[in-house]
């Protein structure tokens, strides 16, 4: 009989837990039943106590050179043995580079089925209910998942994570990868970042985003200088990100990054449900914009209608001197 | 091929592999969904069947989701007595973006291999020909269009068994180009689930394909930055929309158009019967939202701003 949650955890590159496995640990231990930690990698190994002292009751760490780099040919496999190992009714992971690819993966190898991108959930008897923001965040929609296990995929800060509790304990398994060179298809040529410069996006306590009114690329330096006085970082649109008037690293929205600071202020970005997708979960958003009826006025906490620049001018001047102030 | 992980991707791949001409079957009724294959007309030997065995072939086959974008997203209503969303009125629906990107992508391999052959495959209501048909205007060569209403309202699941059932009839081809996502609600499952069932490798979120002899390579979009991936074919690949604007057709690419074949295809054509669902949709609900804008006014655009300003400080927010 299935039961309780695998989450399928990783760690970041700097080889600490990735901040969404105490998320996803958090959800398992509301939805009930014991939670089970899987985490794949190289260097994994030491986070393992980690994803115990939120609450996993048992941690499986496979460690090896081989998964250094998230390649689908060598995490499905394991993902999938483990799934048959644990079987859980409910396995979770994060709406991350690896969860997106690795979740309708799995589920396809199961023979079930996944809800992607979900922020909230409800355990009613053995059904997983999985909430998921559609339309851009405008609606909502509800799933159940006909077959077991039921898995689904978790937008990063969608809930709270577990609490820390340093004299908890997991059983640590720890297990051979398995898989081989041999295995893996596919092929990784070169990586390249693609450095953000000044305060991460997905850390900033403030967001200041430009859209396609700011009428070209450099219009983002007004921008950068507001982000500058409110110790914030800049975002973007998809549609100037396709244009090519600013990094795609820092596209917010369904496609790009998904970013929950205290502020977000939208400089001529009209609300397309793209980007709203990557705001959903922001309570105080400032849209400045020259149209009175683009969409984005609706879900704007302050809302300012008129010429972005000297709108943007006047504030910025005025947010330095209150700033001096203190 | 080394990890299928049953009998059936085996069979499936190896069909793959073998080269088997199944695009000109003759016996097409009506579809319920819509491919797009190219071939290599002239390595293939004029695209007789008998020489397609030992000829390389070239195909990209894009899937058109069954369901279609309205890019007018911020103009629906909910009817959530039918969880279903209404586009606002005088709303056309139009081709996912994602999907004609899809599209895009596999003309830019046509443009540098012009004997390469595009295929249009989807699966869809009557309307999906109009979709389709769009495709071959942006200068895709045949389309497929699966439409039965055995699948009609089809999950991910079993929009992604059909297509690849449809596509074990089309192959053999050496690309699969899926769009990463359709507007609203495809999770970006369709194209990773036909890889698997195929056997096939996928790569996923590309903004760059090239296609090269028995191999491709594609530049994946990451949160923060690039990376390079090499598959060998046939594989699959969802495209992102960094790979940038998609084609528009001109006039007489849309003349041509109606002349080029739209295969239409039900499930008995593809030999299979209608997947079982695997996911329900509940409920589908607009959330209250309780956000009171307030407009900041002022004599000038500067004024307001300053405003702005103040207004934030006295939120704490700044």
């Amino acid at each position: 009989m299935a039961s309780g949650t695998l989450v399928i955890g990783e760690s970041t590159e700097d080889g600490k837990l990735n901040p969404v496995v105490p998320e996803l640990i958090g959800i398992g231990s509301r939805l009930g039943g014991p939670v089970t930690v899987a985490l794949l990698g190289s260097g994994v190994e030491g986070v393992a106590q980690e994803a115990g002292a939120f609450g996993a009751s048992k941690v499986f760490v496979i460690d090896d050179a081989i998964l250094k780099d998230y390649q689908g040919d060598s995490y499905v496999p394991i993902a999938e043995r483990i799934a048959k190992e644990v079987n859980p009714a409910v396995i979770l992971m994060g709406q991350t580079m690896m969860g997106r690819d690795l979740a309708p993966r799995l589920a396809q190898r199961l023979g079930t089925a996944v809800a992607m991108d979900c922020v909230n959930f409800e355990m009613q008897g053995d059904k997983l209910i999985a909430e998921r923001p559609c339309y851009g965040g405008s609606a909502r929609a509800r799933y159940t998942i006909n077959g077991m296990p039921q898995i689904a995929t978790v937008r990063a800060k969608a809930q709270e994570p577990a609490e820390r509790d340093d004299s908890r304990e997991a059983e640590v398994v720890k297990q051979p990868a398995g898989v081989g060179e041999g295995d893996v298809r596919t092929r990784i040529v070169e990586r390249r970042k693609e450095k953000a410069e000044g305060v991460r996006l997905e850390d900033a306590k403030v967001v200041v985003s430009g859209g396609r009114g700011l009428g070209g690329p450099e219009g983002f330096k007004p921008l950068e200088e507001m982000a500058d006085v409110l110790g914030g970082a800049v975002g973007a649109s998809r549609a100037v990100c396709d244009l090519g008037w600013y990094p795609v690293a820092n596209q917010v929205g369904l496609t790009g990054k998904v970013v929950t600071p205290d502020l977000y202020i939208a400089v001529g970005i009209s609300g397309a449900s793209q980007h709203m997708a990557g705001i959903s979960s922001v309570k105080n958003i400032v849209a400045i914009n020259k149209d009175p009826d683009a969409s984005i006025f609706k879900s704007s906490r302050w809302a300012v209608v008129g010429d972005w620049k000297e709108i943007v001018s006047g504030f910025t001047e005025k947010v330095r001197q209150l700033k001096a102030s203190g | 091929m080394k990890t299928a992980h049953s009998c059936c991707c085996r069979a499936a791949f190896d069909a793959l592999r073998s080269g088997r001409n199944g695009v000109s079957s003759q016996d097409c009724g009506k579809i319920s969904g819509c491919y797009t294959t190219a071939r290599d007309e002239t390595r293939a030997g004029g695209a007789g069947n008998g020489d397609l065995r030992d000829q390389p072939h070239r195909s990209s086959l894009l899937i058109v989701f069954p369901d279609q974008g309205d890019r007018s997203c911020s103009q629906f209503r909910v009817d959530e007595a039918a969880k279903k969303v209404l586009p606002a009125p005088g709303i056309q629906p139009v081709p996912s973006q994602f999907d004609t990107i899809g599209v895009e992508a596999a003309l830019r391999i046509k443009d540098k291999q012009p004997d390469t052959v595009i295929t249009v495959l989807s699966l869809g209501p009557d309307s999906f020909r109009d979709t389709i048909k769009h495709c071959l205007a942006m200068g895709a060569d045949e389309g497929v269009h699966i439409n039965d209403p055995a699948v009609n309202g089809a999950d991910h699941w079993a929009t992604a068994e059909v297509l690849a059932a449809a596509i074990k009839k089309l192959e053999p081809f050496d690309l699969i180009i899926a769009g990463r996502q359709a507007v609203d609600w495809d999770m970006g499952i369709v194209g990773s689930t036909i890889a698997e069932i195929l056997g096939i490798p996928v790569v996923t979120i590309a903004k760059d394909i090239q296609h090269n002899d028995g191999r491709v390579t594609v530049e994946r979009v990451l949160l923060d930055g690039f990376e390079t991936v090499e598959a060998p074919t046939p594989a699959v690949v969802t495209v992102s929309n960094e790979l940038g604007e998609p084609r528009y057709p001109q006039l007489r690419q849309i003349m041509m158009a109606a002349k080029k074949e739209v295969k239409p295809w039900t499930l008995g054509d593809i030999g299979i019967s209608a997947p079982e669902k695997r996911i329900t949709l509940e409920a589908l609900f607009v959330p209250e939202t309780k956000v009171e804008t307030e407009f900041i006014e002022g004599d000038t655009p500067q004024e307001k701003g300053e405003k702005l300003a103040t207004r934030l400080r006295e939120a704490k927010l700044i």
